[in-house]
């Protein structure tokens, strides 16, 4: 059970973060004040794909909350890190990027990790 | 000079995005463990659990952390965001340990050092062809 948590965590995680990631650079830049926050709530509320990495949040967040339940912190944290992982296969095969023998090493080094912290 | 005050804003808005992330994920995992319903995918018991303070303290500063982090996104490309917030996996081991009395071993340590080090090896890889600006 905790292993599909954290695949959820993940698959929820990556979505949201090339979305959000992707959307924010075509927002520009934003500001940490109340009126800022509120400025950036209406800037989600008009974006779609913003919206949807948001969701991808809220998704991600219910696992947790489910994982934390049953799991340490210590294991549920660092678990999530596989998302790394994810995002580098996805780069390689999904965006067909040329993928570099650090950000290779780093996915495989990351692996390693969660598989010592579940273990 | 202005270029000096962005980049201490960044490392200001870094702050506390890490801030947020300890403080939400530490009162989260305390309160979810003192509700007694055992998470599942009915909706309802999610909602109910967030009747927990502990739970809503964790959730409040947790969506905070999430537009800090958006804001911090705006600030700086993806490649220096990733590393540099991967101290964060080290953090939650160590309140873990201290706050939630959790046992810690070698191994786990050792599992997170390594997620540390990955994840700084893979964020500073740049992925996308901005350098436009900054």
């Amino acid at each position: 059970m905790k292993w599909i948590l954290v695949v959820a965590i993940v698959i929820a995680t990556v979505a949201s973060d090339l979305l959000q990631s992707y959307e924010m650079k075509q927002v520009g830049e934003q500001s940490v004040s109340a009126h800022g926050f509120a400025r950036l709530l209406q800037t989600i509320a008009q974006r779609r794909l913003l919206i949807l990495g948001v969701a991808g949040n809220a998704v991600s967040f219910f696992a947790f909350m489910a994982l934390v339940q049953r799991e340490p912190l210590s294991f549920a944290v660092p678990a999530s890190a596989a998302s790394y992982v994810l995002e580098t296969v996805l780069a390689k095969f999904v965006l067909h990027e040329r993928i570099g023998t650090r950000r290779a090493a780093g996915a495989m080094i990351v692996l390693a990790g969660v598989v010592l912290v579940g273990g | 000079m202005t270029k000096r005050r962005s980049s201490l804003k960044t490392w200001a808005v870094l702050l506390l995005f890490l801030a947020l992330k300890a403080g939400g994920n530490s009162a989260m995992a305390w309160g979810m463990k003192h509700v007694p319903e055992q998470m599942s995918m009915d909706p309802t018991l999610y909602i109910r659990a967030m009747l927990n303070p502990y739970v809503a303290l964790g959730i409040v500063a947790l969506i905070l952390a999430l537009l800090t982090r958006m804001a911090l996104l705006s600030l700086a490309d993806l490649s220096f965001v990733l590393p540099v917030t991967a101290i964060g996996y080290v953090i939650s081991v160590f309140i873990g340990k201290v706050f939630l009395h959790e046992t810690v071993t070698h191994q786990r340590w050792l599992g997170t050092v390594l997620i540390f080090a990955g994840a700084i090896l893979v964020g500073t890889t740049s992925r996308d062809k901005t350098g436009d600006e900054a």
